[in-house]
């Protein structure tokens, strides 16, 4: 292609539609407007979001779903400090997104001029890698360097600061002289200790620890393959969910805190632990100590700085699940692994007596109950956000997912006011699926502006509610640890039901089970729906781990439920 | 203690991501010295880390997640040669301005700079051998001092330059898929 002279704010979009963009997430100000102004002249949908915060979780959303990379636009000072809980919520995560910033002419930086902020100082912890651009002719470097980074490796947020003067600023234009220098932006790996083929193979009791990064290497079908050839069950990560199907009988489920029973007991018991894609966070082992003190460990990260971090390991491969798995499958012989299974089975059998779905109905709405009759209705396919708290746990627990990137919840940062705009993104990016939002009344006060962009841009996106007029996992904590002192958790909120439709949203509420599928199955006929469901106000999430306990010493939910509801 | 030599992309901002990484990992840095290296656009670092083995490979891992890292290597155990370089500026009147001259002469050290009240002495070697020097001119009264931290070479020709194969493997196993871009 012959080079054509063009202006900064030309090259970034034509170099943004090269990367396969289509769309993006923003809000424009002063110091980007040159931008936007060129933007109209190149085949880009804009989704105007009502706050920056918002523009970061939606191209986080979309990248979830789509393991695309996702893209957020703001202007410089105000706007793209709103970002940065976006960006550490996608950094925490190992969410691909690109954020362009604009910035106060390159002449004033420095001079604490309007709407002047560091942003790239102010996020270098908070990113992968970011970029101050001051020159036009460094803007399509800068993207394409931008978007190989996030892309690569473990993946993760890239910001892009550009100056007024570079984007007003002309230059010749050359993609190809561009591009981003691979072998520069590879990293090496370091892998060490024993061969992990032995001993799975030796294993009497192993497990494995699915993270997001099977999701991530594309290695569902490697892992699947190995659970099953080597017998071994499977417990995932919160980010892990999806990428073996929960109904699959080797599933056990999540583990941790908020894991079910056997899933923590069955790591505790294990000799062998075989951690893919995932980085023995403090919420996943509970106390170091005493964490699976009889296995062995194997773990595979594409990120060697996660080796020996929190827990020690026999062997520590570095490279994408997909690949490293592989190699593996051919070398695996005749497991006789029966009995494990049976005595993970027989754990079960305790649980399933205090499980909530197979108590009596006592007439309270539990969310649980609303959580795991939405699975049932939307026969497990669609894509669900969850915000972060109870509600979080209990869709981990009582949506089951079979297929890869269908659960979108903010785990590392644990970012409130997360799902709703990351819902709006997953929807862009997979117009076809069925969205569900399940977010706490807390969390849902902290974006809910994000309604008014659902409606302007005519989304498809359901949201129900989790109403128990608690700050809940707070408050749960408070019950447990802090003799019932309800410090500053009881919240109020507005009737959801005329919030929605004074946006445009069609609303209801729901206060009862037998009348919860009716109207779920009424929301799913609407183009974007709200329902309220005022759920039972102080049900706590079982099992749980205290903070720091041992990993098999987990609060159990009494049985029969009856007990609880009364006290 | 370790030692890494690490080399980076000359670009404004580099020290800070480097630093940066240490406060928030929580690592402490005894010294940390930049320069430019034998290739344009490439400076090195020689970097001084108070930490144990585990926390040592944190360190490297950690520096190569830096985009502007080209190349790190941890020197620590390598036979290698260590210098710092102090000038420090005495208060040397009377007897004492003999006795100066003669320390630094003992120390291999130069005077650079004489007034009528003070000298000042440039030295250069190992951390200890400055040190001590310090320490011997401490009862004439230092008046100010400044020395550069450790730099450090490895020895013969195992030293790579600058820009090298950067897949560096180590352990028993060789890397299923290296973090490839």
């Amino acid at each position: 292609m012959s080079a054509k002279t063009l202006t900064g704010a030309q090259i970034l979009w034509e170099s943004l539609v090269r990367e396969g963009v289509t769309v993006v997430f923003g809000y424009p100000g002063g110091a980007i407007l040159p931008s936007y102004d060129a933007m109209l002249d190149y085949p880009i949908r804009h989704v105007l979001v009502r706050h920056e915060q918002g523009a970061t979780h939606m191209a986080d959303g979309y990248a979830r779903a789509t393991g695309k990379v996702g893209v957020a636009i703001a202007t410089s000072g105000p706007g793209a400090t709103n970002m940065v809980t976006g960006i550490a919520t996608a950094m925490m995560d190992s969410s691909p997104i690109v954020c362009i910033t604009g910035q106060v002419g390159s002449a004033l930086i420095g001079s604490d001029a309007f709407q002047e902020t560091d942003i790239t100082g102010i996020t270098l912890p908070i990113t992968k890698h970011n970029f101050l651009v001051t020159h036009a002719d460094e803007i399509a470097h800068a993207i394409r360097e931008a978007f190989a980074i996030a892309a690569s490796g473990r993946p993760g947020p890239v910001l892009v600061d550009i100056t007024k003067d570079a984007q007003l600023g002309t230059c010749t234009f050359d993609w190809e002289a561009a591009a981003p220098d691979l072998t520069a932006l590879a990293r090496p790996g370091h892998s060490s200790g024993v061969d992990p083929v032995p001993l799975i193979n030796a294993a009497q009791r192993p497990v494995i620890l699915a993270g997001r990064g099977v999701m991530l290497s594309g290695a569902e079908r490697e892992v699947l393959e190995l659970a099953e050839k080597a017998r071994i069950p499977v417990a995932m990560t919160l980010l892990g969910i999806g990428g073996v199907p929960a109904t699959h009988p080797l599933n056990l489920g999540m583990m941790g805190m908020h894991g079910e029973a056997w899933v923590n007991h069955a790591i505790q018991e294990s000799d062998l632990l075989i951690a893919l894609g995932m980085r023995f966070d403090d919420r996943v082992t509970g106390n170091l100590k005493t964490y699976a003190p009889n296995a062995k460990k194997i773990h595979v990260d594409i990120d060697p700085a996660e080796f020996n971090k929190n827990v020690t390991v026999d062997a520590a491969i570095s490279g994408n699940v997909k690949d490293v798995v592989r190699t593996w499958l051919a070398q695996l012989t005749d497991p006789k692994r029966e009995a494990w299974l049976d005595h993970i089975h027989e754990l079960k059998g305790d649980s399933a007596v205090r499980d909530i779905q197979n108590l009596p109905d006592d007439g309270h709405l539990y969310a649980a109950h609303v959580i795991n009759d939405i699975w049932h209705i939307t026969e497990g396919k669609a894509i669900v956000v969850t915000d972060v708290g109870q509600h979080q746990m209990w869709e981990a627990q009582y949506y089951r997912h079979d297929q890869p990137r269908t659960l979108v919840t903010s785990g590392g940062l644990g970012t409130m006011g997360f799902a709703l705009p990351a819902a709006i993104g997953a929807k862009m990016g997979r117009p076809d699926a069925e969205v569900w939002v399940v977010v706490g009344d807390g969390g849902f006060q902290m974006t809910l502006c994000e309604l008014a962009t659902l409606v302007q841009e005519e989304l498809d996106v359901k949201i129900a509610v989790i109403n128990n007029g608690y700050l809940g996992m707070v408050r749960q904590w408070q019950e447990f640890f802090y003799q019932r002192r309800y410090a500053a958790t009881p919240i109020s909120a507005p009737d959801f039901q005329k919030l929605g439709d004074a946006y445009g949203v069609w609303s209801a509420t729901v206060t009862t089970r037998g009348e919860l599928a009716g109207i779920v199955e009424k929301a799913r006929k609407q183009r974007g729906a709200l329902i309220d469901f005022r759920v039972e106000q102080e049900d706590s999430v079982y099992p749980m781990v205290p903070a720091g306990a041992d990993l098999h010493k987990m609060i159990r939910r009494p049985s029969p439920i009856a007990e609880t509801a009364a006290d | 203690m370790h030692t890494y030599a690490v080399y980076v992309d000359n670009k404004p901002g580099v020290l800070n991501r480097v630093a940066s990484l240490f406060r928030r990992r929580g690592f402490n840095i005894e010294s940390l010295t930049v320069g430019h290296t034998e290739t344009d656009g490439i400076s090195r670092m020689t970097i001084v880390v108070d930490t144990d083995e585990r926390g040592a490979r944190l360190v490297e891992a950690n520096l190569y997640k830096l985009m502007p890292v080209r190349r790190v290597d941890n020197i620590t155990r390598r036979p290698a040669i260590s210098r710092d370089l102090a000038m420090i500026k005495v208060a040397a009147i009377g007897d004492g301005r003999t006795q100066v001259m003669q320390l630094a002469d003992v120390y291999r050290a130069r005077i650079v700079d004489v007034s009528p009240e003070t000298l000042v002495i440039e030295a250069t070697g190992t951390e200890e051998k400055i040190d001590s020097l310090v320490e011997m001119l401490r009862p004439y009264k230092i008046v100010e001092m400044v020395r550069t931290g450790r730099v450090v070479m490895a020895r013969g020709s195992s030293m790579t330059p600058a820009k090298t194969d950067r897949q560096k493997r180590t352990g028993a196993l060789e890397d299923a898929a290296a973090g490839s871009v």
